[in-house]
């Protein structure tokens, strides 16, 4: 892709791709139902109130360092000449949005998308940590990950960064692509979470001494399912508007976006329910859930380029990961994820991008002609998406698990074992969410 | 065996990058490239590890 501007936009793409952006809100309001449903009746009320406080950290931090350092093709940036190349790894704006006219122009429509879409990457950890997370600690690790990670990463793959680069620099393909974040926003955001599991470690009773996991199921699963549809709508806002303003996709493949995520998430959910039917003798509605939100993780990075039938296949491969890593990480590598989220978001998000190199012929049928993109994908692709996830495991991982190690020296990041048994409502807000029916019990956990 | 891995992980991106830019044979590029993945995924087994330990250890 070309580091200059992008081409500006008529006032009716505009005002298109500004509706798609407003839907985003409720991708947001999906996973923090999910998130809470996810986790027990003890920690509800701190789950939501996590939430809101993360999106409106995540916000502030980004609006007032992210998009700076994020950047825009054709605004301000750092770069270094390596053997005649240029790489452009960080960008070069002002602090605050000062320079960029929020007028619609397509710099504008990018800060809009992402001043949301970095709430939606900081409320993944959020389930991964659920229950035991300080409130406090909690909006601090938002604000180093909307102001540091989140945009050091996004520059490289949407702000006409290295990685964006490939294909001009070294000719791989069309570079790296990620047209609706299933590595910027997803991966980023699993990678965390599990960063944020290895550091606060299992949650009280979860393990015995054995090291056997204990089930601690969430609360509500009606919260749940019904998150999980309101994520659908939120994606298809987010992946449409991410294919328009970073993948330079004409406004009329918003048709075959929105069939790509809707198809990705049914295959996903249909193959958790299937593989759980079978392996429980009934389909699990959390798993399931798991599978359809992988699906949507799984569906931004190619969703402009893939035709539907690639991406049925993509949510089925998707939906059918999860129900196994999710299992495995809590057995194995005992990683209390009560949400999943380091197996829908990183897993997901990471098959996701992988998919876009594996379906080069696919991707070539769907380009229409006439669009921003060559009609045949070009060699190398998978090549490019590999360098990119190994990106996230060789820098963004070690990378988020250090700043938030650091966080912890200052910051005590977990709430303290022996006040986990009452929940993180009482300790964090002093009442509950259900104060006049639910008790504190561990009918669940018998250690 | 933690900081270990911690560093096995942006070790394995070096050589990714280095193969990047110093090789032009493409499967020269595509072997090293291969080689640093495999560094990186060393990595983050050790890490894991580490952390499993400190799990029990902590029980």
């Amino acid at each position: 892709m070309s580091p200059q501007s992008p081409p500006a936009m008529s006032e009716i793409s505009q005002a298109f791709c500004i509706l798609l952006i407003l839907l985003l809100p409720l991708a947001l309001a999906g996973l923090a139902l999910i998130n809470t449903g996810l986790s027990r009746s003890r920690s509800a009320a701190h789950s939501m109130m996590a939430a809101l406080c993360i999106v409106g950290v995540a916000a502030a931090a980004y609006f007032v360092v992210g998009f700076a350092w994020q950047g825009y093709p054709g605004l301000a940036s750092h770069t270094l000449s390596v053997f005649g190349k240029e790489w452009n790894w960080l960008g070069a704006g002002h602090f605050f949005l000062r320079g960029v006219p929020l007028d619609g122009s397509p710099a504008s429509l990018a800060a809009l998308l992402q001043l949301m879409s970095v709430g939606l990457a900081a409320l993944i950890p959020l389930g991964a940590a659920a229950e035991r997370w300080r409130l406090r600690a909690c909006c601090l690790s938002t604000a180093l990950l909307a102001g540091i990670t989140y945009p050091l990463f996004a520059h490289w793959v949407w702000g006409g960064g290295w990685l964006e680069r490939l294909g001009a620099n070294y000719g791989l393909g069309l570079g790296f692509v990620d047209a609706g974040g299933s590595a910027t926003i997803q991966a980023v955001g699993g990678l965390t979470a599990l960063s944020l599991v290895w550091l606060l470690g299992p949650r009280r009773g979860k393990y015995n001494p054995e090291g056997l996991p204990a089930a601690l199921p969430g609360h509500n699963t009606v919260l749940v399912l019904f998150g999980c549809l309101l994520a659908l709508v939120g994606w298809m806002g987010l992946n449409a508007a991410g294919s328009i303003l970073f993948a330079g996709a004409p406004p009329g493949r918003t048709v075959l976006v929105a069939a790509n995520t809707l198809l990705s998430a049914s295959g996903a959910v249909l193959a958790a329910a299937a593989i759980t039917r079978y392996r429980f003798g009934k389909p699990d509605a959390s798993l399931s859930a798991n599978g359809w939100v992988s699906g949507l993780a799984a569906s931004s990075a190619g969703c402009a380029f893939v035709p539907p039938a690639a991406a049925l296949l993509i949510g089925l491969v998707s939906g059918s990961l999860v129900t196994y890593t999710v299992a495995w990480m809590e057995a194995h590598l005992e990683l209390d994820d009560p949400a999943g989220a380091v197996s829908v978001h990183a897993i997901g998000g990471i098959w996701g991008i992988l998919a876009v190199g594996l379906f080069p012929r696919a991707a070539a049928v769907a380009a229409a002609p006439g669009a921003a993109h060559p009609v045949t994908m070009p060699t190398g692709q998978l090549l490019a998406q590999v360098l990119g996830v190994a990106t996230l495991v060789g820098f963004v991982l070690p990378f988020t698990y250090s700043l938030n190690w650091l966080l912890g020296r200052f910051f005590p990041q977990r709430i303290p074992p022996e006040e986990e048994r009452h929940g993180a409502d009482l300790y964090e807000l002093g009442a509950g969410a259900y104060p006049e029916f639910m008790t504190h019990t561990d009918e669940f956990s018998q250690w | 065996m933690k900081i270990t891995g911690l560093l096995l992980m942006p070790a394995g991106w070096f050589i990714v990058l280095a193969a990047l830019v110093l090789l032009r044979a493409f499967m020269g590029r595509e072997l090293f490239i291969a080689a640093g993945i495999g560094v990186e995924i060393l990595g983050l087994v050790l890490f894991t590890r580490a952390h499993l330990a400190a799990n029990r250890g902590n029980e």
